[in-house]
């Protein structure tokens, strides 16, 4: 028998919504000692099935149909009381966001214990917390239990959620997106402790994710959703390496290849060139006292040559965005030269700058925050081009051109950003770039808000016009895949330094610094290559 | 536009405040047809109560019409209300805008300014400024206006702060546009709904002020106003209470529709806020 069992659940949206159902028709099992995977985009209806299953739906989200089966019981019919008796002790989950999941003002320790008084297991608790940190591999277990949150790092955080969920060993574990928050590296190491413990314990455990390559890393069997339905499930192998629905074969298309090419050395002029180049933040520490500082950006120089990409690569903190920013002046660096063209940037005035605006464009990350909401779409794009000094009309005729070079309705000019979505918006934000015609183009994570078939989409329209217009790119990213798909050549980034770069096919064929290699083998699923599909 | 009006609309008490805020706009208009001639004027005996002899809201101590006074009074409360407030909302906005999207030393040295305005209790520095250069209706309003622009700087300063290291400004940075063209054409356009929904009641608090100091007799000794009227009448209230209770009713009618109308802005500008609160079904 098996230890869930989900059949044919539905739960209605209120009305209004852009479907009648949140999820329609879900059928899933999850044995004892397995993993089961649900992927899908956003608002494919994932995290509603988990929620539903812990008897957390949001209020306003009813269950329609269907039956939830756990270890026996019908846990819809169960009473809000015995669904709590249930809840941390027999079924346990972890959130997405370990910074907010506990509480900051509660030592870490008492808040294990907490979780285990609520069931009526507190006398255990002062010997159980410091096994439970233990198991979990947090460093000086009784030390981490008398600390409070913000003490610890994301991952950290994290293995307390972790902890604190097995607190009563539950046979069911619902961990959702519980690594999306983290970076690489942390990411590889809460995987791995989560297979190891459910390995151990022989816990259920119900992963839901977004991302091909950690399904790759962890799962024994896969569900894939689709705008609320299970549209195709069976054993982890099956699905990534022979995929039969067209949407998963989409989203398994569209997983960056993580394949190298190999371009030869470019001898191009060089267009871009930093030379120690320093940024410190010092934060201020009152009158008295030490200032703290941190070293933002130091010991980074690099050269981009004419109609090459630069893939700036390193986790979050790691300086890649600062630096960027001190190329484009939205940050001002203390030390060093950033030479354009062979003329040095960095001591230029405002007015100074302007011309070379012209030149160096820049792509932002978030499409939803990039974008001015109170302006038309047209005016959005053609504003850089009237300021400094090209005619309104040919501008605005300008932007309805390159609206259509982004893949866009022309008619997209007359409406405001919120009427599209997140793609349309990046689309819309890499357009306002080129309008300036732009012989630099630094795109910044551009691609990391987005969905993975998406991002396809967007990385194959970079791609294109990087080859039509014969653009040099600078570009960040912390997703070593798409660094691989997209760049000529790879800097890698760690603590405010460049620890190691090359060309891309050396850098992760042949890493030479022990980071590059660590991430390298962070990337979850490295193992598995996505297969080659016709789309 | 249409989607802000049907979320006003859901605001009950905010579209009491409207009409409300509306008929007195309408009576300031229309006084000098409802009631012509001066309200200095006697229209009648002394003390007559309302509604004998054709006075609506009786008579005072020398015979003047109340009604009419109060008429003519919205006409100057009103008056007074809307051009101390933009006054004071283009000192505010300068200021914080200044201030907020400069940051730095600049903005230490205006955040300071504010606060040396902040620690005089602005009533008692409004009857100062009044005292100093003389009650006219010019002074009364440049008095006001200076006591209440410390708000707005400071909530002004604290959205460009917020707004200036959003994506879309440094997007316009890397355009290369010019500080002014940022300002005034990404950030402040984003930074109107607690704008808007202030100076609504920077409008009620300005009418309070200009009645209190007429009250004390450091009105413009030319005009009729509210505050003006519960002053005469104070001394023979348990005579003829008409005399200051309907000028008070009149100034509590107006804050408060222009309070309802404000927070009724700040739902409909704001929905998410509104639906948290539960207050607007």
């Amino acid at each position: 028998m098996s230890l869930l069992k989900v059949e044919n659940l539905t739960v209605a949206l209120p009305p209004g919504g852009d479907r009648p159902h949140a999820i329609e028709d879900i059928t899933l099992e999850v044995d004892a000692g397995e993993i089961l995977c649900v992927v899908g985009e956003s608002g494919s209806g994932k995290s509603i099935t988990a929620n539903a299953v812990m008897g957390l739906l949001p209020k306003g989200l009813a269950v329609k149909a269907g039956r939830i089966v756990f270890e026996g019981r019908d846990l819809l019919a169960l009473s809000p009381e015995g669904m709590r008796r249930l809840r941390g002790a027999r079924l346990a989950m972890i959130f997405q966001e370990p910074m907010t999941a506990l509480n900051p003002v509660m030592r870490v320790g008492e808040q294990i214990a907490e979780a285990m008084r609520v069931h009526g297991a507190g006398a255990e608790a002062a010997r159980r917390v410091p096994e439970l940190l233990a198991a979990v591999k947090l460093p000086d277990p009784a030390a981490t239990a008398r600390a409070y949150p913000f003490r610890l790092s994301g991952g950290q955080r994290q293995r307390v959620m972790i902890a604190m969920a097995l607190a009563l060993e539950p046979s069911l574990l619902i961990a959702d997106e519980p690594t999306t928050a983290l970076d690489v590296t942390t990411q590889m190491q809460i995987l791995r402790l989560i297979r190891e413990i459910q390995s151990r314990r022989g816990t259920g455990v119900m992963f839901i994710t977004h991302d091909f390559g950690v399904v790759a890393e962890i799962a024994d069997r896969v569900a894939v959703m689709q705008h609320g339905r299970i549209v195709e499930q069976g054993p982890a192998a099956e699905i990534l390496n022979r995929p039969q629905h067209p949407y998963t074969r989409a989203l398994i298309a569209a997983v960056p290849q993580g394949a190298p090419g190999s371009a030869p050395p470019s001898s191009a002029p060089v267009i871009l060139e930093a030379k120690g180049v320093e940024k410190t933040y010092r934060r201020t520490g009152g009158w008295f006292g030490p200032k703290p500082e941190v070293r933002a950006v130091h010991h980074a120089d690099f050269v981009l040559r004419k109609g090459e990409t630069l893939g700036l690569v390193g986790e979050s903190g790691s300086g890649k965005s600062t630096l960027a920013r001190c190329v484009v002046k939205l940050v001002e660096p203390e030390k060093g030269e950033i030479l354009f063209e062979g003329a040095d940037l960095r001591p230029l005035s405002r007015r100074a700058w302007k011309p070379f605006r012209k030149r160096i464009q820049m792509v932002f990350q978030d499409p939803f925050a990039s974008l001015n909401p109170r302006r038309r779409v047209g005016e959005i794009i053609a504003e850089g081009p009237i300021t400094h000094g090209a005619p309104r009309a040919a501008a605005l005729a300008r932007a309805r051109e390159l609206l259509a070079l982004v893949q866009l309705d022309p008619g997209a000019m007359e409406r405001y950003p919120h009427e599209f979505s997140g793609g349309q918006r990046q689309r819309i934000g890499i357009a306002r770039a080129l309008a300036m015609e732009p012989e630099l183009l630094i795109a910044d994570e551009p691609v990391s808000a987005l969905d993975v078939s998406v991002q396809a989409q967007v990385l194959a329209l970079l791609a294109d016009i990087r080859a039509r217009l014969g653009l040099t790119m600078l570009f960040i990213t912390h997703d070593l895949r798409v660094a691989a798909q997209v760049c000529d050549r790879i800097a890698v980034m760690q603590h405010g330094a460049i620890v190691e770069q090359g060309p891309t096919a050396e850098v992760f064929g042949a890493p030479r610094h022990p980071y590059t290699r660590q991430l390298l083998d962070s990337i979850p699923g490295r193992g598995w290559t996505p297969p080659v599909i016709a789309a | 536009m249409r989607e802000f009006w049907r979320r006003f609309r859901r605001n009950r008490g905010a579209l009491a405040g409207l009409v409300i805020l509306v008929l007195i706009i309408l009576l300031a208009a229309f006084a000098p047809l409802l009631y012509p001639g001066s309200p200095w004027e006697m229209a009648t005996a002394p003390f007559v109560p309302p509604g004998e002899e054709g006075m609506l809201l009786g008579s005072d101590s020398l015979g003047r019409d109340v009604a009419a006074g109060i008429a003519h009074g919205a006409r100057i409360s009103l008056m007074v209300g809307a051009v101390s407030t933009i006054a004071a909302l283009s000192i505010g906005v300068t200021l914080g805008a200044v201030a907020g999207y400069l940051g730095g030393v600049v903005d230490d040295a205006v955040m300071r300014f504010t606060e040396f305005f902040q620690t005089i209790p602005s009533f008692v520095f409004a009857v100062l400024l009044v005292a100093i250069f003389t009650p006219t209706i010019g002074s009364v309003v440049f008095a006001i206006a200076v006591v209440s622009w410390p708000p707005v700087a400071r909530v002004v300063r604290a959205e460009f702060l917020s707004l200036r290291s959003r994506e879309f400004v440094q997007a316009a940075e890397v355009l290369g546009k010019s500080r002014i063209a940022i300002v005034l054409t990404d950030i402040l356009p984003n930074a109107l709904s607690p704008i808007v929904v202030l100076s609504s009641l920077m409008v009620a608090s300005a009418i309070l002020l200009e009645s209190a100091l007429s009250f004390l007799g450091l009105g413009d000794p030319n005009l009729m106003t509210w505050g003006f009227l519960i002053g005469a009448g104070r001394s023979v209230i348990r005579l003829a209470w008409w005399m200051s209770v309907f000028p008070g009713l009149a100034i509590f009618l107006t804050v408060l529709a222009l309070n309802l109308v404000g927070e009724g802005l700040s739902d409909a500008l704001n929905p998410r806020l509104a639906r948290q609160r539960g207050g607007a079904t």
